[in-house]
């Protein structure tokens, strides 16, 4: 395990490294007999990058959905913010501050980008529901408040020229970005990307990539990614889990990961004994 | 020229029959695109509906014919009644709390089922929620009276009479009806575009995994589009209660929404609209033009056979989504 202590370090190009924001504790799932995640441990700290890589298979997606509550371990403990999280909805993991994108893409592709990307701001709206079905006064300062607060983040990942189209018509490159964009919106203290880069050609790659080192420079937003291509992760992430077979073989930093062993042996595919 | 200006009366009727259909067909099209559930139950809650405000308005004792076989008891009425408008709100806030009920012990325990056995579990509803209306309030035909005016509309005939030399008639219940009618369609295409919830149940009509990513709960925006589908079918219920009186008939104008559904498309609420316009001034038209030629007796069936032309040729509806399956 790389070592941070407790209180958080800079990292050399002057980002805010803070203390332990998520933590995972002897994590087990099963589907039926299918052990999909063993025993797995790590942390999450405030404002880093943090991957999780591994083969196909390797239970990556499985972390990622016990993480933002689509699945519920059958052992373990899930800790945010110092406090431990019973077992929970995933619309109750959002409002807790944690967003994501899918690896398959989950936008409302009859809706346009600009509403899309305003269902991100849903639990950001206090508004009641009579004050909202009557637009008083409030709600709609809240609406102007909102919509510049996603404008915003539009102008950020470059989507101008597309706010107004239908999501279903947009090529799979910027649905991803849109994707991202409305994760983006509800502000999380947590993102969650699942196989951000699936998918897409080098340089929509660089592209992603780009908005990834941004974003949490930008926003100072802590981002958990999962990503099957080793060489983009390793370029943008500061630490890394690597899983296989629903272990984690190694833990660290992109270079303390390279030089391992087990991890070279999965990844070039050595016989498991 | 007679026979044209006979003809726009009849279309005018058919016009504010087409909105009536429209009301039923938009019940069915909010679940629709909400759940992704065919509520075959529609056209009974609208009965339900009905029923249990005439119940409330007359100060029924609900279960009396149960409560009286069972203790030999001999209650009828609390002995009050309550005002028009008291008894609907009480009516909505039992719909939905019907809404509730339904979400909590039917739907929360068939989530991710296939729709036909969801269709199944609505059939099943329509049947329980009918006995239940029937234990609740008694079987005999009722007459609604909630205020709203009715008869011929005597400035109508009026005017027209001055213009054309014939006065047309129509009912003055029809004119309130397509006025709430319109301002129901109205307030509820603005609540769905316009406020938090109304994007929330867009949302989820449209991806049930990204509505939960974004913080959205499936089981209040099902509640909440069942009590939306209740208070619709209490307004449909109260016009057509007023016209034909509260009785189990009430339940079959949801049939009359299909075709309108499959000529509007399933999944829209202009296509709902259109689709019930379209069909209510064919249907009217359609008597009027051919009917006497072929011996009359056509509104009966004339709804469905253009439903299926409409199958055969754009078996998406007007407005629905057209589904392309890639191979």
């Amino acid at each position: 395990m790389a070592s941070v202590p407790e209180e958080g370090v800079v990292t050399p190009d002057g980002r805010q490294i803070g203390g332990v924001l998520m933590e995972m504790k002897n994590i087990t799932l099963r589907f039926g007999g299918v052990v999909a995640v063993k025993d797995i441990s790590f942390d999450i700290r405030k404002g880093e990058i943090r991957a999780i890589i591994g083969p196909n298979g390797a239970g990556k997606s499985s972390m990622l959905n016990v993480i933002s509550g689509f699945y519920n371990p059958q052992e373990g403990e899930v800790w945010f913010k110092g406090y431990r999280r019973g077992p929970m909805k995933p619309y109750e993991v959002a409002r807790l501050g944690i967003a994501r994108t899918f690896q398959n893409i989950a936008l409302f592709d009859g809706m346009t980008v600009l509403d899309n990307i305003m269902t991100g701001r849903l639990n950001k709206m206090r508004s009641g529901f009579l004050a909202q079905a009557l637009w008083w006064g409030a709600a709609e300062r809240e609406e102007i408040e909102n919509r510049a607060q996603v404008e915003k983040i539009i102008d950020f990942l470059e989507i101008q020229n597309i706010r107004k189209t239908p999501v279903g018509r947009l090529p799979y490159g910027l649905k991803k970005r849109v994707e991202l964009a409305r994760a983006l919106a509800a502000e999380p203290q947590l993102l969650l990307l699942d196989e951000p880069m699936a998918g897409m050609n080098v340089e929509e790659k660089e592209d992603m990539s780009r908005f990834i080192l941004d974003v949490n420079d930008e926003f100072g937003t802590t981002i958990a990614l999962i990503e099957h291509d080793m060489g983009v992760v390793m370029d943008i992430s500061d630490r890394v889990v690597v899983m296989d077979y629903g272990r984690k073989i190694g833990d660290g930093t992109p270079a303390e990961v390279r030089g391992n062993q087990e991890v070279i042996d999965a990844y070039l595919g050595v016989a498991h004994d | 020229m007679d026979q044209l200006i006979y003809a726009t009366e009849v279309l005018l009727n058919g016009l504010m029959t087409g909105v009536m259909y429209a009301l039923v067909a938009l019940g069915f099209v909010l679940i629709f695109k909400a759940s992704g559930v065919f509520n075959y139950a529609q056209g009974v809650l609208a009965l339900f509906a009905a029923l249990t405000l005439v119940g409330i308005q007359q100060g029924q004792i609900p279960f009396a014919h149960m409560i009286n076989a069972m203790f030999g008891t001999h209650l009828e009425t609390f002995g009050w009644t309550v005002p028009s408008l008291v008894a609907i709100l009480l009516t909505a806030m039992v719909m939905v709390v019907l809404a509730f009920l339904i979400e909590k012990l039917v739907l929360q325990h068939l989530v991710g089922q296939e729709p036909i056995i969801l269709f199944m579990a609505t059939i099943g509803l329509a049947y329980f929620l009918e006995g239940l209306g029937d234990v609740m309030w008694g079987a005999d035909i009722k007459t609604l009276d909630v205020g709203l005016p009715q008869g011929i509309s005597e400035t109508i005939e009026g005017v027209t009479a001055d213009w054309f030399g014939y006065g047309f008639f129509i009912d003055r219940l029809d004119l309130w009806a397509t006025a709430i009618a319109a301002a129901l369609v109205a307030a509820l295409v603005a609540f769905a575009q316009y406020t938090k919830q109304g994007r929330a149940m867009r949302a989820v009509a449209d991806d049930h995994q990204a509505a939960l990513s974004v913080g959205i709960s499936l089981r209040f925006i099902w509640v909440m589009v069942w009590s939306i589908a209740g208070f619709v079918a209490l307004v449909a219920g109260i016009m057509w209660g007023t016209k034909s009186g509260v009785q189990f008939s009430l339940s079959l104008i949801a049939l009359k929404a299909l075709p309108v559904l499959m000529l509007g498309g399933f999944t829209s609420i202009p296509g709902a609209i259109v689709g019930g316009l379209i069909i209510g001034v064919g249907e009217k038209l359609f008597e009027f033009l051919i009917g006497p030629m072929i011996g009359g007796a056509t509104e009966n069936w004339f709804a469905y056979v253009l439903a299926l032309i409409f199958l055969v040729f754009r078996p998406q509806g007007l407005f629905g989504e057209r589904i392309i399956e890639r191979v």
